[in-house]
């Protein structure tokens, strides 16, 4: 695989890492994703684990099909995408309701807190409303102190009892992308 | 020309321990008409998710053979679907298109593959190693041998279109209940409801 270079204005964090020991924990096995750069970390730790398998997407649909199908199997997984992604996923979405599967979203957020690109923000705005109307429950993570309490009650509640669960992680967390 | 309701006997015959998804309307139908099975995981919407269902299924369940049957239309607007099963390679997975060249349940409205779209050759150019163009008993046998072989762990992720006549045969309607089909499929596999 081609050498990839970080571009120098995508945001840092610290938390990656422990993220990705709680996805560990809960057990989960598979991470599709279409990239964000608030999904970085997790998405090379989980390249550099035998155990947790990455799966990159064309579109975010796919992600939601594709969690179905794991668990189908009798396998976990998390899709990572940002809000952007969101309405790509809608009607898909309706196969959890309808099958009552268990599914969480981790959303790093864009047009919702200090956005630079204006384009971003319709889809930011609509991004929470958007996956209520479709059934999931939405947490909302602004804090790092909350952020791997909230992933664990959303891994809790999708795979003990059948839930569907988005948290998303807002730009005050996850910091903007510097223009 | 070949019968989808004929193809799709054929293939359930051929199936063995073979998982099953199937894309929503026609080709839900006919896998039911063939034989209802609690190891078919039969779609009623979520157009476009059936290949990503059965990559799912197969990657979870690696010993397993996982046939996906849908329709060109619902494979059309899954089509990035090739790419991602392209990059993950999975050995056990194939996919079959009764392609009519119609989206049939919307009134036979005329879809991309009557224009020249040639869905075998997108998923040859995604990287599937056995890419198949069944116009013939011959090229069913063909497919046939093809499933056989990737059940014994031969052959790679399979992708199949079968051209079958525009005609809609009477309905077979397989339960609608989304919590039944998932649970009943997972139970075939020792998976108990939560």
């Amino acid at each position: 695989m081609a050498e990839a270079v970080a571009p120098k204005n995508n945001p840092k964090n610290s938390w990656g890492a422990d993220l990705f020991t709680l996805l560990k924990r809960h057990e989960v096995r598979f991470l599709p994703f279409v990239p964000d750069a608030g999904h970085a970390d997790l998405i090379r730790l989980a390249h550099e684990d035998n155990d947790m398998q990455p799966v990159v997407l064309t579109t975010e649909e796919e992600g939601v099909a594709l969690a179905c199908g794991h668990w189908l199997g009798g396998k976990k997984s998390v899709l990572l995408m940002q809000s952007s992604g969101v309405g790509n996923t809608v009607n898909m979405l309706s196969m959890l309701a309808n099958c009552r599967f268990p599914f969480v979203t981790l959303v790093t957020m864009r047009g919702e807190f200090g956005e630079f690109n204006s384009w971003q923000v319709p889809m930011g705005r609509a991004t929470p409303e958007v996956l209520k109307s479709m059934g999931l429950t939405v947490h909302t993570v602004t804090q790092e102190d909350q952020l791997v309490k909230t992933i664990d009650a959303a891994l809790y509640a999708a795979y003990a009892s059948d839930q569907q669960v988005a948290v998303l992680l807002s730009q005050a967390l996850v910091g903007r992308k510097e223009w | 020309m070949l019968q989808r309701r004929e193809v799709v006997a054929q293939i359930n015959q051929a199936r063995g321990q073979a998982l099953m998804v199937t894309g929503l309307g026609s080709s839900s139908y006919d896998l039911h008409a063939a034989g209802d099975d609690d190891r078919n995981f039969y779609l009623w919407g979520a157009m476009g998710g059936a290949a990503m269902t059965g990559l799912g299924v197969a990657m979870a369940q690696p010993e397993r053979q996982v046939i996906v049957l849908t329709g060109d239309g619902e494979m059309l607007m899954g089509i990035g679907g090739l790419a991602t099963i392209g990059v993950q390679q999975p050995d056990n997975l194939s996919i079959i298109v009764l392609d009519n060249g119609h989206y049939g349940e919307t009134g036979m409205q005329a879809s991309h593959t009557q224009f020249g779209v040639d869905l075998p050759s997108i998923a040859r150019a995604s990287g599937l190693p056995v890419s198949l163009s069944v116009e013939t008993e011959a090229d069913m046998l063909q497919l046939c041998g093809a499933l056989a072989s990737q059940a014994a762990g031969k052959g790679g992720a399979i992708f199949a279109s079968i051209k079958v006549a525009a005609e809609s045969p009477e309905r077979s309607l397989p339960i609608v209940d989304g919590v039944e089909i998932k649970n009943r499929f997972r139970r075939t596999l020792g998976l108990n409801p939560l």
